[in-house]
């Protein structure tokens, strides 16, 4: 029993990214009538994104399902913070009746759930929208503060990473513009525009290019270590046990 | 001159101004209308995703795949669908992974995670071996360092060129550890090293006018539609 419970994860994880990897470069024949092996590679490129979109719903279920557990028991415990408990699960409760019941969405269940002037469109436009991006804008702040405390130009380095911060925040608001303006047109490229474009156009590349390709062969590395069960954990199913 | 306040008296840009508020206040300390706001945005979203999910992934790609007759309740004018008998085993796996839910049988929730690590493992290595690996070469060096156009040398086209490949090769000389950087290898590290800074510098500046973006955004949502100043 205890072989199945170890091999059965690995054999899964194996046999699947190999049909999706054999998908993606072994040309198939269409038709019915295919035989087995053509027909597997069909469906792993058909169906496993959305087998996989299915499995992340569960997995939201799954969430959601902890979610009210740990705040019922938190109430129950009554906790200093049960009031903010109560909270979340009113706001769960609520948003999960008027979204699966459709409430207000013409018409009823046959209409689309984001469908305007549905219920969880408003609660979308009234709570979620702002609240998402009033805690994100609240970032500029803490950036700003952090940024002030923690930058200082004390070697090479950091020289050209606070320089080209401020370049580039510099060239994208209308006071920086005015900045340089009066910079003559034969030694434009010099207005903090034109050098924050440069800046992203080439350093920038290069480095995202530079980051991006040892990224990928991380990735790869990792995803061919996953494939032959040599990394611990996946084989496992996450716990190591 | 100070403009005329117009309050909206629309519910919803009542609710959102207030919530909007509620998580500023935070800028002062912690305080019960921030932890007010918090507590509702984690309720509502992890409804929110769940109902979205329910409605665009679960019900057409799962549920009226297994039961076709259920779209006589979201679509009755629309033929029933034939039965899929596929749709069983991601039915199958869901619910395993509900399985982790019972001490007793949560190993059995590692197959569902076995997939969804599989398929994560598979679509990964196609991705980036194509767009972040071939494609990025491709685009340093597919171009040519001579561009032409009308018969004329771009000069600073090239030169643009040449620093993006310079720059590239040497930020990946500076991730390889397996070599120790010294000499003229040490060099050419370095050289990537404070090209990496310039981007790290760059994004920075990029997230910075990202966030101020938005804040901005919010200052105008309360100014405009809730006041009515602007």
């Amino acid at each position: 029993m205890s072989g199945v419970k170890q091999r059965v994860p690995q054999i899964i994880l194996t046999v699947v990214a190999l049909l999706l990897i054999a998908s993606a470069f072994v040309a198939r024949p269409e038709g019915g009538s295919a035989p087995l092996g053509p027909r597997l590679l069909a469906i792993a490129d058909q169906e496993f994104a959305t087998w996989f979109s299915i499995l992340a719903v569960f997995a939201f279920l799954m969430g959601g399902l902890n979610l009210v557990a740990t705040h019922l028991a938190k109430i129950r415990e009554r906790g200093p913070d049960r009031f903010y408990s109560l909270v979340t699960l009113v706001s769960f409760l609520v948003v999960l009746v008027i979204g699966t019941a459709k409430l207000g969405g013409p018409p009823g269940l046959q209409g689309d759930v984001t469908a305007p002037g549905s219920w969880l469109t408003a609660v979308f436009d009234a709570v979620l929208s702002p609240l998402h991006a009033t805690l994100y804008s609240l970032l500029a702040f803490y950036i700003a503060s952090a940024s002030y405390r923690a930058f200082r130009a004390r070697s090479l380095e950091s020289s050209l990473l606070l320089g080209s911060a401020l370049v580039v925040l510099l060239g994208r608001i209308p006071a920086g513009r005015h900045l340089t303006a009066w910079i003559p047109e034969p030694l434009a490229f010099l207005r903090v525009e034109e050098l924050s474009l440069w800046i992203l156009r080439v350093p920038n590349t290069a480095g995202q290019r530079a980051l991006m390709i040892g990224i990928a062969l991380g990735v790869i590395a990792l995803a061919v270590r996953m494939i032959a069960g040599v990394e611990k954990d996946p084989r496992s199913g996450g716990d190591g046990s | 001159m100070i403009a005329a306040i117009h309050l909206s008296g629309d519910v919803q840009v009542w609710i959102g101004a207030l919530l909007t508020l509620m998580v500023f206040s935070f800028l002062w300390r912690d305080n019960p209308f921030y932890k007010f706001a918090e507590h509702v945005f984690v309720g509502v979203s992890a409804a929110y995703w769940m109902v979205m999910g329910f409605w665009t992934t679960l019900w057409p790609a799962l549920v009226l795949k297994l039961f076709p007759a259920a779209g006589r309740w979201s679509s009755p004018d629309a033929p029933p669908g034939a039965w899929d008998p596929l749709a069983l085993i991601p039915a199958a796996l869901g619910l395993l992974m509900l399985a982790r839910l019972w001490p007793r049988l949560s190993w059995l929730g590692k197959w569902p995670t076995a997939f969804i690590l599989g398929t994560t493992a598979g679509y990964s290595l196609v991705r980036y071996l194509r767009s972040d690996f071939l494609y990025q070469i491709q685009a340093t060096i597919g171009t040519g360092l001579a561009p032409m156009a009308a018969g004329r040398w771009l000069w600073q086209e090239s030169l643009a060129q040449l620093l993006v490949l310079v720059g590239t090769v040497s930020g990946l000389v500076y991730f390889v550890n397996t070599r120790e950087q010294k000499g003229a290898y040490g060099r050419v590290a370095r050289w990537g090293l404070l090209v990496l800074m310039i981007t790290f510098g760059a994004s920075f500046g990029s997230a910075v006018m990202g966030r101020v973006a938005l804040l901005v955004g919010r200052f105008q949502e309360l100014l405009g539609p809730w006041l009515g100043i602007l």
